[in-house]
């Protein structure tokens, strides 16, 4: 050490060295004991099982046997790669992440661009927005699966009044989708509407003053400056809700009327994480094809994400220049 | 030139109109299954649709109470989302000095280990704890709901982030010399300075417990114990009950649904600026 205080150099013996050194450990190894009990507590409640569903998806493990069986290789993901309700889980998870991400990050920059004004009652109307947000998406699943009940739900009733026949939510697969993705929107858009209008925040107002010094409508000014600006908050937007919405399972789960859970007569709203779950309480090998499709599941999030960043990055780059 | 910079900043009537409209959307499934809570089981299913209350909310609530333990149910879930709110800002709070002001080898490392398991699904990590819970006899109980609740990597990114801005790294240099120990410092100059962050960070935790659902379901599924979650699927699948009773059915979800809207009254600022800085993660 190069600097040592005035008093430690006069005394370099006695009471005061054996302090200066166990301050001086003090220093170097306190930092470890703030950090230790979290990552204590965290292997074995996040670490472990997460090492161990990759080691377990290899080999077999039969219902109510007691420890893990056989090595299989690949064999569970082959399974679980071949398994046809696994196709159908997958096209429908996609197909209801589209149909909830999608409108709900544009809807949301709509309403945070509303809000970024001088609104009166600014407070009240943020909050309002967010209502939606602390219902429980259990709650929110069981509200909107008797609006969208098939036979005499409201959604049915009010589609009749206009004329239109009555649309089978629970056994038309597109429908189906739009039923649960309504419910995603629903609870999720106000959220992301605070995050957006945050950052719209953050935009120096010169730079809009400037812009209407030169003539620049509101409409062009959106364009030009505040999406630009806002860049990485979409990008951060659009990122979790694509975690978010693949994951999805409590909105389609309670969502069914069919006691199996299997998402519908024929699959048709099943998604990856309910067949993870059903896989967990399926006859054969459950633990390890469960384990297999979480694997896979995982693999898929991080690649959409991956996707989503890269054309986020590469619309908005485009849209700059 | 000055009347334009004026109509950027002064809303029209069109704004107001479209965010009332928005508003109005949101609020309305609630106050729908309000409606059809407080409307006999009959009138739910008759044409038109009721749009305004019944006087039948007291019949269905003790129907609910008659079909779930709605008390043990809401008590659960009390306790399992206090205890993860307290222990997961306790050890962030901690942790989250750690990397936020405190000079270690290996923080960087650790850091970014901990954003990178920010990204893994819990799903992930549902099928080994469920086994081991069960072999540890847990299953169906309490603690198993609650034991992966106790930390969360977000909880450490979150007070990290807070806490490299909110101390002055002078002030705790200044504690060191005047010969104050790590913990001294922590407990005297990071605990104070962290408050409003860990307030934010504990109602956030909370309400992600208290709407968890998957996890209990699993954990739970044969066992008497429920959260109002899994309480409100009990309700559903009941025979010949939720399914074909909508009354029962919106009754109980909107006694579930009662507690988190108190709870956003009296915290909604808190909840708005938490999510407007940046506090949470979807």
């Amino acid at each position: 050490m190069l600097k040592t205080s005035p008093q430690a150099s006069r005394s370099p013996q006695g009471p005061s060295a054996l302090r200066q050194r166990l301050s001086r450990w003090d220093v170097k190894y306190a930092p470890y004991l703030f950090v230790a009990p979290f990552f204590i507590v965290f292997a074995a409640i996040g670490l472990y099982p997460l090492l161990y569903t990759g080691y377990l998806s290899f080999f077999s493990w039969p219902r109510f046997g007691g420890t893990v069986g056989d090595p299989v290789g690949w064999a569970n993901y082959v399974h679980v790669i071949t398994d046809p309700v696994f196709h159908k889980a997958l096209v429908n998870t996609v197909g209801i992440f589209l149909l909830s991400s999608v409108p709900q990050v544009i809807i949301a920059t709509v309403i945070a661009a509303l809000l970024d004004t001088n609104l009166r009652g600014r407070s009240w109307w943020r909050m309002s927005v967010l209502l939606p947000y602390v219902v429980a998406p259990a709650a929110a699943a069981l509200i909107w699966s008797a609006i969208f009940a098939d036979k005499s739900g409201l959604a049915n009733q009010m589609l009749g009044v206009i004329g239109i026949d009555p649309i089978g939510w629970h056994t038309d697969r597109f429908a189906s989708w739009t039923a649960i993705a309504t419910m995603v929107n629903w609870r999720w858009t106000g959220y992301n509407t605070l995050i957006i209008l945050a950052a719209m925040q953050a935009v120096p107002r010169d730079l809009y003053e400037s812009a209407s010094l030169d003539g620049a409508g509101s409409g062009r000014q959106f364009w030009n400056i505040t999406l630009p600006s806002i860049r990485p908050t979409m990008i951060f937007v659009i990122v979790t809700s694509t975690m978010g919405g693949l994951q999805i399972f409590t909105e389609p789960r309670l969502f069914d009327t069919n006691l199996q859970h299997q998402g519908g007569a024929n699959y048709q709203f099943q998604t990856l994480t309910m067949y993870v779950f059903n896989t967990a309480n399926s006859a054969t090998d459950p633990y390890p094809r469960a384990a297999a499709a979480a694997w896979l599941l995982f693999l898929l999030i991080v690649g959409v994400a991956l996707l989503n960043f890269v054309i986020t990055r590469a619309i908005q780059n485009r849209g700059a220049r | 030139m000055s009347g334009k910079v004026h109509s950027i900043n002064k809303p029209g009537f069109l704004v107001y109109a479209l965010l009332a409209a928005f508003v109005l959307g949101s609020v309305f499934p609630l106050y729908w299954s309000y409606v059809m809570g407080t409307v006999t089981k009959e009138r739910t299913l008759q044409s038109p649709p009721p749009l305004v209350p019944g006087g039948h909310f007291i019949d269905n609530a003790k129907r609910v109470f008659d079909q779930i333990d709605f008390w043990s149910a809401l008590l659960n879930s009390v306790i399992v989302s206090s205890i993860g709110a307290f222990s997961v800002v306790a050890f962030s709070t901690l942790a989250g000095y750690a990397f936020a002001k405190l000079r270690f080898k290996g923080s960087n490392v650790l850091m970014a280990f901990i954003v990178m398991t920010l990204a893994v699904p819990t799903q992930l990590a549902l099928v080994p704890m469920l086994k081991q819970f069960s072999n540890l006899g847990l299953d169906g109980t309490l603690t198993a709901v609650t034991l992966p609740w106790l930390v969360t990597a977000f909880g450490v990114f979150f007070m990290r982030q807070y806490l490299v801005d909110a101390i002055p790294d002078e002030l705790i240099d200044a504690a060191r010399v005047d010969g104050c120990s790590q913990i001294r410092i922590a407990w005297t100059v990071a605990v104070p300075a962290a408050r409003p962050a860990m307030a934010i960070l504990a109602l956030f935790t909370f309400m992600s417990v208290w709407t968890d659902f998957m996890w209990p379901l699993l954990v739970l599924q044969n066992s008497d114990v429920q959260t109002l979650q899994t309480a409100l699927d009990k309700l559903k699948i009941a025979p010949g009950q939720g399914l074909s009773d909508l009354a029962l059915l919106q009754a109980g979800t909107i006694m579930a649904t009662i507690p988190l809207l108190l709870l956003f009254i009296a915290t909604g600022r808190h909840l708005v600026s938490g999510i407007m800085q940046g506090a949470v993660k979807g």
